[in-house]
């Protein structure tokens, strides 16, 4: 590189244009790599634009602070996203007051599942305190496990790393383990999706269904609800 | 579009100050999408004064987006490559372990109250 061509990528690299774009066109390239593969359930957009992204990042020897400065305007909508939940459970108020029972049931159940199991392996397998810490709201979308794991004296960024790859898992596994079980029911089946893998898997559960991402939005939300209340007393439970 | 908007964010930031003001353990947004659903519910007792597109069409939006919306929390992988190194097996092994127990758990449970209060209703 030319001295003036040095200067414009220092001038770039450091304005969120840049890191904005940049995601903006990874997941660009994700989708329709994604496409190209027919979809298929690995092909998941978000994981290959994490890698493409994340490729670009180690190429030119970029910090995460200084990409995260422009991605935080992508990242800052998973709040009103949450919000937005709202209106697909207002549209479908009277299929999910039908299943309250079922949701109440299935929710507490699937928490404690989902945190007792992730815990009690890792522990068993070696991982320490803090980590475990960082691990216990892997089910919960990004930003409020982020904030659960700080209040158990974990590491939020590791937390948000944890809480992305379950949702990447969930989703690439949600579909077939489902119709590999028989279950037909989208609401049970979009609710799992939710509580197991927060907004990764109610994506996914929007793509198969508009009923079953209906209901993985309502156990998403709900679970970061209970999950904000259980994570403490869970940790201190089993450790 | 910017009613929209400015109704969604305004539910959130009310959550969010609620959890401030109050020290409850809840998160903000969840709240937040309490109060937009209350709104809605609301706005049919009151027999629909308003016409909700002008929510509904942003928050459309961002659902059909939400995957993409976790990239940048994704990409801080290149943060924490140490710590997944060091503790790779035990990570990997409960994150897939407990994923997949919690999908089983959760969906089997979701179907078996439904047959039992359903045969209920229907006894």
């Amino acid at each position: 590189m030319t001295d003036a061509d040095f200067s414009l990528w220092v001038y770039l690299s450091r304005t969120p244009l840049l890191w904005l774009t940049v995601t903006l066109l990874a997941y660009l390239a994700a989708d329709r790599i994604s496409a190209a593969l027919g979809r298929h359930p690995l092909a998941n957009p978000m994981l290959i634009a994490v890698v493409i992204a994340a490729g670009v990042l180690f190429a030119t020897g970029t910090p995460y602070r200084t990409y995260f400065e422009g991605a935080q305007f992508v990242h800052f909508l998973i709040g009103p996203a949450t919000v937005a939940l709202a209106v697909p459970l207002y549209r479908n108020r009277r299929t999910v007051l039908r299943a309250i029972l079922p949701m109440g049931a299935a929710l507490l159940a699937g928490s404690l599942a989902a945190m007792g199991s992730a815990l009690l392996i890792a522990d068993a397998l070696g991982v320490p305190g803090p980590v475990l810490a960082s691990l216990a709201p892997k089910s919960v979308t990004a930003g409020i496990a982020m904030g659960i794991a700080e209040g158990l004296g974990g590491d939020p960024a590791l937390a948000a790393v944890l809480v992305i790859l379950t949702g990447a898992i969930g989703a690439v596994t949600v579909t077939p383990l489902m119709n590999g079980m028989g279950m037909r029911d989208m609401r049970a089946r979009g609710f799992a999706a939710g509580l197991a893998a927060h907004g990764l898997g109610t994506a996914r559960a929007f793509h198969v269904d508009p009923v079953a991402g209906t209901f993985a939005g309502i156990a998403m939300a709900l679970n970061a609800l209970l999950s904000a209340i259980l994570a403490p007393v869970v940790l201190r439970a089993l450790l | 579009m910017i009613p929209g908007a400015a109704l969604i964010l305004s539910c959130q930031l009310f959550g969010e100050a609620l959890v401030h003001a109050t020290g409850w353990p809840l998160p903000g947004p969840v709240l937040g999408m309490i109060a937009l659903l209350l709104l809605l519910l609301g706005n049919d007792l009151l027999a629909r004064p308003l016409d909700t597109g002008f929510v509904t069409g942003p928050a459309d939006a961002l659902l059909a987006n939400l995957a993409f919306l976790f990239v940048p929390a994704g990409v801080g992988v290149v943060n924490r490559l140490d710590v997944l190194a060091a503790h790779w097996f035990g990570l990997a092994m409960a994150l897939i372990a407990s994923t997949l127990i919690g999908l089983v758990v959760t969906v089997l449970v979701f179907v078996g109250v439904s047959r039992l209060t359903t045969r209920g209703q229907a006894a």
